[in-house]
């Protein structure tokens, strides 16, 4: 299984990533939302895009809001992972397209609980 | 805080006497990790010191404390989430056909901790089985520990425990946020009747159930207290009702008159020839 990491911080990204490959994934990373557009084309397909909310460029709600927009990553389960932590928001995610919420700070069982729920049932 | 082998030895034979729970060697960290936090908030230096007043605790209050935070579980909402497909998917689909002319449910948690589990079934049953808005549905969640009957009732949970196995569609729907905390809707809550029990103790009366969830609680009881429990939970059991254990626990040497039922890692047992 793949894995998409997107996340301003390099820190959450090598984190993340870290706990992703524990939990059996294959694992790239962008640093904002354009980024991660440009490689689900070049590094694609992925089975779940893990988006951080906040970031430069584009953040993690247009991500979801554009990679919805797109019929060939309708099987792709959306993750956000972040500190937004609003109700409101949390239903303006799921409403974009957002299979997933998970708020900031996580730990590897969070994690590896939200993917079971999305049927990606880690290693 | 460390843990020298006399105060383990000492509070593995207090938490045993009082709640039959065994602590075996090797579960130090437990006792460190769950009692930590106490030993912080009661203003004692170590563990060592909690254990020495332990000694001269004539009121028997701080012997309490020391109880409930070793019988207190850390959990989930869908937690191990097997069991709850097959309640979603098989057990309550065939239990309403079965309960159709009495309209009438009676389900029993017997070791709810913070309610995760009972919240979990409540959803669940909400959520599926709209039809059951119209049944009498008798739905008793039980723990030995006053403290978590009480955060049961409250049914608030900080952010860490929200993020827990539920799904964020459920979260939005059933929930409501307190400023750092987030609460259970009263609906739910009101579903649910908690209760204290000891399961090693003097059960009261209570209802036949026709759905017992005692999941990842034998585990921590010596093999003539499981033989007990699990003869006692038949006893409250309707002839074609349904038990939940953990999916490492087994009736297997303790009551032969369970059979295990053929679902993926559920725990899922009934009692043998109920049909």
């Amino acid at each position: 299984m793949r894995a998409l990491v997107i996340d301003d911080s390099r820190a959450i990204r090598l984190i993340l990533g870290q706990v992703m490959k524990k939990l059996g994934f294959e694992v790239v990373d962008a640093g904002d939302g354009q980024e991660a557009l440009n490689k689900l084309k070049s590094d694609g397909p992925f089975d779940i895009a893990l988006v951080d909310w906040n970031m430069p460029v584009m953040n993690g709600y247009d991500f979801v809001v554009n990679t919805r927009k797109d019929s060939q990553y309708n099987d792709m389960r959306l993750m956000m992972v972040t500190t937004e932590t609003e109700m409101a928001q949390v239903v303006k995610a799921l409403e974009a397209g957002a299979n997933e919420y998970v708020m900031k700070p996580f730990t590897k069982e969070m994690i590896a609980e939200k993917l079971t729920l999305l049927g990606l049932s880690p290693e | 805080m460390a843990l020298n082998p006399g105060d383990f030895e000492y509070i593995s034979k207090i938490v045993r006497e009082q709640s039959a729970i065994v602590l075996e060697k090797g579960k130090e960290y437990l006792v460190e990790a769950r009692l930590t936090p106490l030993a912080t908030s009661e203003n004692f230096k170590s563990i060592a010191d909690l254990a020495q007043q332990m000694k001269r605790d004539v009121g028997g209050k701080l012997i309490a404390k020391v109880v409930e935070a070793m019988t207190t579980n850390e959990t989930s909402f869908f937690r191990d989430i097997h069991p709850f497909e097959v309640l979603k998917n098989t057990i309550i689909p065939e239990l309403i056909q079965k309960r159709e002319s009495q309209k009438k449910l009676s389900i029993w948690c017997g070791a709810s901790s913070s309610g995760q589990e009972p919240y979990t079934l409540a959803m669940l049953l909400t959520e599926n089985f709209p039809q059951l808005k119209n049944w009498k549905i008798d739905f008793i969640a039980s723990d030995i520990s006053t403290e978590m009957q009480k955060r049961c009732q409250e049914g608030v949970y900080s952010q860490l425990e929200i993020n827990r196995g539920l799904p964020a569609m459920l979260m939005v729907k059933y929930f409501q946020r307190n400023g750092a905390q987030w609460q259970i809707k009263p609906e739910l809550r009101q579903m649910i009747d908690f209760r204290i029990l000891n399961l090693s103790g003097r059960w009261p009366l209570m209802p036949k159930f026709d759905l017992v969830m005692m999941r990842n609680v034998l585990i921590y009881f010596d093999v003539p207290t499981k033989k007990e429990i699990l003869r006692k939970v038949r006893e409250n059991l309707y002839p074609d009702g349904y038990v939940f254990l953990g999916a490492a626990e087994t009736t297997l040497n303790l009551d032969d008159k369970y059979e295990r039922m053929n679902f993926k890692q559920s725990g899922c047992y009934r009692i043998k020839d109920c049909l």
